[in-house]
């Protein structure tokens, strides 16, 4: 494409340079897909290179999966990186300096297909086309014959279980994190350190879910009672007299000893986002109220909540949502083998253990069923604020 | 949604509006030392059991080495250096690094020019797509699992570093693009009028205006996506695979749990390190992390 657009123009110098910087670039990009494709391709591009250096046994070792193999992950990420970004580049500023070539008509029409091309490629590939072949698999059993049975097996009682766990962290996780949040966002606004005490609160935020249960594992050790007990709340319990407690086998405590990792995480994310909001009520409004003669908890649960409302309701969808999909902490801790089983967990296992994907896929049906309320008041709010803007 | 997050990001860094009449209560004082004391506990616990004396672990709560912090033996560093070499770790690592880097690098590209598009470009379809984009917001990972392993299995994608890159950018995408949209639809009109009087071209105007001045909400979205990216376990586990060469760190510290199950000493270390790179980003980039959570997170 690029050489005939070439032919066409006979013009000055810059004119050639372009493309063929271009023309090399795409040389590159091409080897480099082949490179990333091949699944030992780090490996087989490096040993290819002693090779050419002289060092027989060193590519050897390589392909034999010895040797250099961290340069050969190294190498194929830097390939990777230059690929995706400078591929990227150039098939936007390529195909934009073709299409700049057409009459301006044809140039105007094609050119914002260009920009949001690659974008709409991937997103067809990895949601929009899965999501329609995940509903459309779940009724389906393994030998491809249709059947409405993935669904009726959720109302067994051990998926009536997963489903009724997957409600209680949906309420109380987030009913959790956005009322400490609110609390603790109006409570740190009072003081003069704010932004160092915010932090703490904060910091889970950027810890990972596996991560946070194993933290929170360690919190929740037990030993016999005859031993000293190392985790720190069965050593409170036992201090003040108590026997400790099994938290993560007992059910169902260990389903809100899991949703306290979850709160624990997202209370800061919950703080950042109502503390902004505190910011903007106006001062009139609480003048206002103080002169009424509102107390201090009055003036925050019945002035400053109703105003920030909006910002409530969007906290609260947003926790929501990642609690609904929650995998990582029970998968962790307990495989959900404790009565503490959830959607995402089952659908997991029922993928990669039992393989039976119909009913994996239905479990993932009722998951999107879950949020599309969310993605109606997404989607009109969006169509709002553009008739607005 | 996010509509109604918008309004509160423009209030950041303000001066405070709440006064209270007793500024500095005494008790709002303790009360929020105290929540923060709790909140900090369980990642200090995890910080000191990790440079512990394994002996010690198994036989005393680890705040006992904080009542008595010089006694002898006490403190060792030998747990990092096991959990790095025995357990994996070292390599996770760079498998992390690996995966991660490309994976926030290439859907910010990607979303950048697809944002740029759909604030300023009018074409045909051009509301329809960008409603499609908004609802893609919410749909569950697990919708697109079991078609794009299908799609893997077939095409050798499955257990290599192009299909998680790949993955991840999928996945990314739409928050990647709602994100930067409502960033550039809020430049000012002049600046692409300008620009057209000049004659520039829709890219010219992309790369020499519209990237420069994007910068802080690519930055707000690289934070999110190397911390989504990094902490990932699921899809880690469900197109990396088990092998054990292939592991990132949310699947080797989880592939610890099993291994070294009652170890606290390497499993506290183990943890430690995967959650050290997170954390040095997020205290340099608070405030960066801080404005793209306000410009509406929806993930």
């Amino acid at each position: 494409m690029t050489a005939s657009a070439r032919n066409e123009n006979p013009a000055p110098l810059s004119r050639f340079v372009l493309p063929i910087a271009g023309l090399i670039g795409l040389g590159l990009c091409i080897g480099g897909l082949l490179v990333l494709v091949d699944p030992k391709g780090g490996q087989h591009l490096l040993a290819w290179f002693y090779d050419l250096l002289g060092n027989h046994s060193g590519a050897d070792q390589l392909v034999n999966g010895q040797g250099d193999q961290l340069l050969a992950k190294i190498v194929l990420a830097i390939i990777a990186l230059g690929v995706g970004v400078g591929g990227i580049w150039l098939l936007f500023i390529g195909v934009g300096w073709l299409v700049s070539l057409l009459q301006p008509k044809w140039r105007d029409r094609i050119l914002p297909w260009v920009f949001v091309g690659p974008a709409l490629a991937l997103l067809a590939v990895y949601l929009v086309y899965p999501a329609a072949g995940t509903i459309w698999r779940s009724f389906f059993d393994n030998q491809g014959a249709f059947t409405l049975q993935n669904y009726a097996t959720l109302t067994s009682p051990d998926f009536v279980e997963i489903l009724r766990n997957n409600l209680i962290w949906l309420v109380v996780a987030t009913a959790g994190s956005v009322f400490l949040g609110l609390v603790i966002a109006g409570l740190f606004d009072r003081i003069r350190r704010e932004a160092l005490a915010k932090t703490f609160i904060f910091l889970p935020l950027a810890i990972s879910l596996i991560g946070a249960s194993v933290i929170w594992s360690f919190m929740y050790a037990w030993q016999p009672a005859t031993q000293p007990q190392i985790g720190l709340l069965n050593a409170v319990i036992v201090g003040v007299g108590g026997q400790p407690i099994t938290w993560l086998t007992t059910n169902p405590l260990n389903i809100f000893a899991e949703i306290v990792i979850m709160i624990w995480l997202q209370t800061g994310f919950a703080m950042v986002v109502l503390s902004a909001a505190i910011k903007g009520v106006s001062t009139e409004v609480i003048e206002a109220a103080r002169l009424d003669g509102a107390s201090e908890r009055q003036l925050f649960f019945g002035v400053i909540v109703p105003i920030i409302r909006g910002s409530i309701i969007t906290v609260a969808t947003t926790i929501a949502i990642a609690v609904l999909k929650i995998f990582d902490i029970v998968y962790a801790l307990t495989g959900g083998r404790f009565g503490d089983d959830v959607v995402a967990v089952r659908m997991f296992h029922e993928l990669f253990q039992f393989f039976n994907d119909g009913r994996a896929a239905a479990l993932a049906t009722v998951l999107f069923i879950a949020v599309l309320p969310v993605m109606y008041v997404n989607l009109h709010n969006f169509r709002r604020q553009a008739v607005e803007g | 949604m996010t509509a109604t997050a918008q309004p509160v990001a423009k209030e950041v860094g303000r001066v405070k509006a709440w006064r209270p009449p007793i500024f500095q209560n005494l008790w709002v004082r303790i009360a929020v030392v105290a929540i923060c004391l709790l909140w900090t506990i369980p990642t200090l616990g995890l910080l000191v059991t990790s440079i512990r004396n394994p002996l010690l672990i198994a036989n005393s709560g680890w705040w006992t080495s904080l009542l008595n912090p010089f006694a002898p033996d006490q403190w060792t560093l030998a747990n990092y250096q096991q959990v790095l070499n025995n357990a994996g770790m070292g390599n996770a690592f760079l498998n992390s690094l690996i995966v991660t880097i490309p994976a926030t690098v290439i859907p910010i590209t990607i979303a950048a020019f697809a944002a740029y598009a759909f604030a300023w470009i009018p074409f045909r379809g051009r509301s329809i797509l960008f409603t499609i984009v908004v609802a893609l917001l919410v749909v569950p990972i697990q919708m697109s699992l079991i078609p794009i392993l299908k799609i893997y299995s077939g095409a050798g994608l499955y257990g290599t570093f192009l299909g998680i890159w790949l993955a991840h950018t999928g996945f990314g995408l739409p928050l990647a693009i709602f994100l930067l949209y409502n960033f550039m639809s809020q430049l000012p009109r002049d600046l692409f009028e300008s620009a057209a009087i000049d004659g520039a071209s829709a890219l010219q105007t992309f790369i020499r205006i519209v990237l420069p001045l994007s910068v802080p909400a690519l930055g707000a979205f690289a934070i999110f996506q190397f911390l989504w990216v990094w902490n990932d376990l699921l899809v880690a586990l469900t197109f990396l695979g088990p092998a054990t060469e292939l592991r990132v760190m949310p699947t080797a510290l989880f592939a610890m749990l099993g291994t070294y199950g009652g170890q606290w000493q390497l499993l506290t270390a183990g943890a430690f390190i995967t959650m050290l790179l997170p954390l040095i980003v997020f205290l340099v980039l608070q405030r960066a992390f801080v404005r793209g959570i306000l410009a509406g997170s929806v993930k």
